[in-house]
């Protein structure tokens, strides 16, 4: 099995970047056929034929309604529980490039229809210390392999995937907030009122999309694997002008931001890649590469709406920033 | 029969308390019921409003609901506790404060696991802890332990019980019909045979072992709840016994002020006596040291190792929590300590005194272990919405918490006016073991 992955390691990525870039209807995860076959007898054929790419390396022919059709195709609580095959989901967000443009929260919060202030991901002003040099921390869930959150759920309603993804099932969740406090991340977030769109059912829910959200659950950043279904990136990753998302599939060791694609290996060897509060144990799936040789000065980050900056007001750098009558 | 007469004489005496309700008792019984219906109002005002009518938000996700949890459902388990050793060790003057004990244990463990409950965001969907269980979360651990518990201590509180109704079943002519009925069928024709008695006795006995085991696990796997996170202020090993140690220091607190509220109003002087609040009293003492040790343990660890975490708790807890934490910790502790240990101070109202200032130290001390460590996590609170950093309770939550309270005092007077608070089938037993004795010392002159 192990050796069988180095071989074809060289065709997967190239399947990877043809899935992650152009995103295009020609090439499809293998996951993605077989429910497209599963599908077939609904569909009537229209006769139109497409080539696509399958997991071994073969070209194969199926009807192009067939294929059109998945992105569509809901993935029930209960599948949502299985994971994409073979998968094993990776983020890696270089601090180096990041200037709290914020089009990650944004894109993020446009695409599980969130409010204002509802962020799946954060973008946080951190200074290790007084002296350190401030930087921007996108923050989204970690992923972890030991999720705690997962480990004191009463109800099973967030569990953990094959694919390494983590998600929160809003039909399973009681609401008992356990998971919220037992993440050292503050990755999570619960649904304190009624919403109004909480009552829009015209889209059906999925854990794989968290939309639509229910009142009293927890609901967090989940990966997109709807997108990552269709071979496409998440929408942190791709909403980023910088490309300070990567995004990859550690079994193929590949992760790319939609410019570049890169060795995922590599990239966290030559950059010295780490983990937030890697002592926790809890062994994240989300990495960082440290903010040096920085492409932007930080005060660009400070192009944002003034409850924004408000929100980093603590940070010491601020504060000397406010001394000096800067912001 | 000697006993037989002292029995009806007995009845006779606690007759008044069973079945008159005085003017006095009328009007705190109306303004519990209003505190209870403010507090149901409050209460549906968060089921249809969701809990966006709490203080509660996303970083401080457990409020005072959790901290009430704890204090009660501690309290009953050191009820437990307490009443399980005063019967497996035969505890000369426990007569007069079982019953007490026994009745605050099973009303703390019914109101306790209600303040769970309001926090939970779908009570809809509550039967799916049975249907979708999951073991290896310390949720559904605590809910065993609690369940397990509320059935033992029920079969506990009715063992003890059973005696006592048998007398009033044989002594109640003049009582209303119903109560007649009620006391006879719950008295399940138990007619004080020496068998009878042996097995009861028997029964009640390993009962109490059982008790005193299961509140040391219940205590524990409640600890477990916060022990058992990552969370700087509660990731503890010492969790546990601290709950334990916690849980009697509010358990002996809450015994003595009943004590003092029930000999006030029922004038029952010649039952509880100046001895049971002093022996209380030294009760209390110790395990405010113990307390008090715990305690210093606990934060001087964290102070003295100093990881980033939990220099910035204590940095919350100094800074903001400042007062608070000096009246859970310093005067929550010394001031009954000061009171408790001279023997001077130790009257019967600074010894109640001293247990008021205990209680109400440790629901702050429960406060601070909650709020302020969720206020500080591993990464910080960014964020402009002043509630989202700060944690305040809003006029539902303490509704709700006094109406816990109110339940709770109400639900006592009901059930003191079903049986006499003190059992007078311990009386009887003391004194038929008195005649015991005389009977065999007269033997023994006569031969």
């Amino acid at each position: 099995m192990e050796n069988k992955k180095t071989e074809n390691g060289s065709t997967n990525r190239r399947k990877f970047l043809k899935l992650g870039l152009m995103s295009s209807v020609t090439a499809v995860t293998g996951a993605s056929i077989i429910s497209t076959f599963a599908n077939e007898d609904e569909t009537k054929p229209s006769g139109e034929k497409m080539r696509l790419l399958t997991p071994d390396g073969k070209i194969v022919e199926v009807d192009a309604s067939n294929v059109n059709k998945y992105p569509e195709a809901l993935i029930t609580p209960e599948e949502s529980r299985k994971g994409i095959p073979n998968r094993k989901f990776v983020m890696v967000i270089d601090l180096a490039k990041c200037k709290n443009a914020r089009k990650c929260v944004e894109g993020c919060q446009k695409a599980h229809n969130l409010d204002y202030n509802e962020e799946f991901m954060k973008v946080q002003l951190i200074q290790d210390n007084p002296e350190a040099s401030p930087y921007w921390l996108p923050k989204p869930c970690f992923h972890c392999d030991e999720p705690p959150c997962v480990t004191v759920c009463p109800t099973g309603a967030t569990f953990k995937r094959e694919d390494n993804i983590v998600l929160v099932d809003n039909d399973r969740c009681i609401g008992c907030k356990f998971c919220i406090t037992s993440c050292p991340y503050s990755a999570r977030q619960f649904n304190w009122g009624h919403k109004d769109k909480f009552d829009d059912k015209s889209q059906p829910y999925s854990p794989e999309t968290s939309v639509p959200a229910a009142e009293g659950t927890v609901m967090k950043c989940d990966f997109c694997p709807d997108m990552l279904r269709q071979g496409k990136l998440p929408h942190c990753a791709s909403s980023c002008p910088m490309g300070v998302i990567y995004f990859g599939d550690k079994n193929e060791d590949i992760v790319t931001n939609g410019e570049e694609t890169v060795r995922f290996s590599k990239l966290i060897e030559d950059r010295g890649g780490y983990r937030h509060l890697e002592h926790l144990g809890t062994k994240p799936n989300v990495y960082y590469l440290p903010a040096v040789n920085r492409q932007f000065p930080l005060e660009r980050g400070f192009n944002v709406d003034e409850d924004i900056i408000e929100r980093y007001k603590d940070v010491p750098y601020v504060q000397e920033l406010k001394k000096d009558g800067k912001i | 029969m000697n006993l037989e007469n002292r029995k009806r004489e007995l009845v006779k005496e606690f007759s008044p308390m069973l079945e008159k309700t005085t003017k006095v008792s009328k009007i705190w019984m109306g303004i519990l019921v209003a505190v209870i219906l403010v507090g149901i109002y409050a209460f549906f005002l968060q089921l249809f409003k969701g809990h966006e009518v709490t203080g509660m938000r996303d970083n401080v996700v457990w409020g005072v609901y959790i901290i009430n949890f704890i204090f009660f459902v501690c309290l009953s388990y050191s009820g437990a506790f307490i009443s399980g050793i005063l019967h497996f060790f035969k505890t000369p003057w426990k007569n007069s404060v079982s019953r007490i004990v026994e009745i605050i244990t099973v009303l703390s463990l019914i109101i306790g696991p209600i303040f769970i409950l309001l926090c939970i965001g779908r009570l809809d969907r509550l039967h799916y802890l049975f249907l979708y269980p999951r073991i290896q979360s310390p949720i559904t651990w605590d809910i065993i332990a609690i369940m397990t518990d509320l059935v033992g201590c029920f079969i506990y509180l009715y063992l003890t019980f059973i005696p006592d109704l048998a007398i009033l079943r044989d002594n109640s002519e003049n009582a209303p019909k119903w109560r007649q009925k009620l006391y006879k069928f719950l008295a399940i024709g138990y007619q004080d045979t020496t068998e009878q008695r042996e097995t009861l006795h028997k029964i009640t006995k390993t009962m109490s072992a059982m008790i005193i085991a299961l509140a040391i696990v219940a205590y524990s796997v409640l600890a477990w709840i916060f022990s058992l996170t990552l969370q700087p202020g509660w990731n503890s090993s010492i969790f546990a016994p601290y709950f334990i140690i916690a849980g009697l220091y509010s358990g002996v607190s809450v015994i003595i002020v009943a004590m003092f509220l029930i000999r006030k109003y029922y004038h029952l002087e010649h039952y509880i006596r100046k001895v049971h609040f002093v022996s209380g009293g030294i009760i209390l003492l110790i395990i405010s040291l113990l307390y008090g040790y715990f305690t210093f343990s606990e934060y001087f660890s964290r102070w003295f190792s100093h990881k980033i975490q939990d220099t910035n708790l204590l940095n919350t807890l100094f800074t903001r929590y400042f007062w608070q934490f000096v009246l859970a910790n310093y005067v929550g502790v010394l001031v009954p300590v000061v009171i408790l240990f001279f023997k001077k101070f130790r009257t019967i109202k600074s010894i109640t005194f001293a247990s008021v200032i205990a209680i109400l130290g440790l629901w702050l001390n429960r406060y601070l272990i909650v709020v302020p460590t969720l206020e500080t996590p591993y990464l910080p609170i960014q964020d402009t919405r002043p509630e989202f950093i700060h944690y305040t309770a809003t006029w539902v939550e303490w509704a709700l918490s006094f109406t816990g309270v109110a339940a709770f005092i109400l639900f006592f007077i009901l059930i003191m006016k079903l049986v006499p608070v003190i059992p007078m089938s311990g009386i009887i037993d003391q004194e038929r073991e008195a005649l015991d004795k005389k009977g065999k010392t007269n033997q023994t002159i006569t031969e």
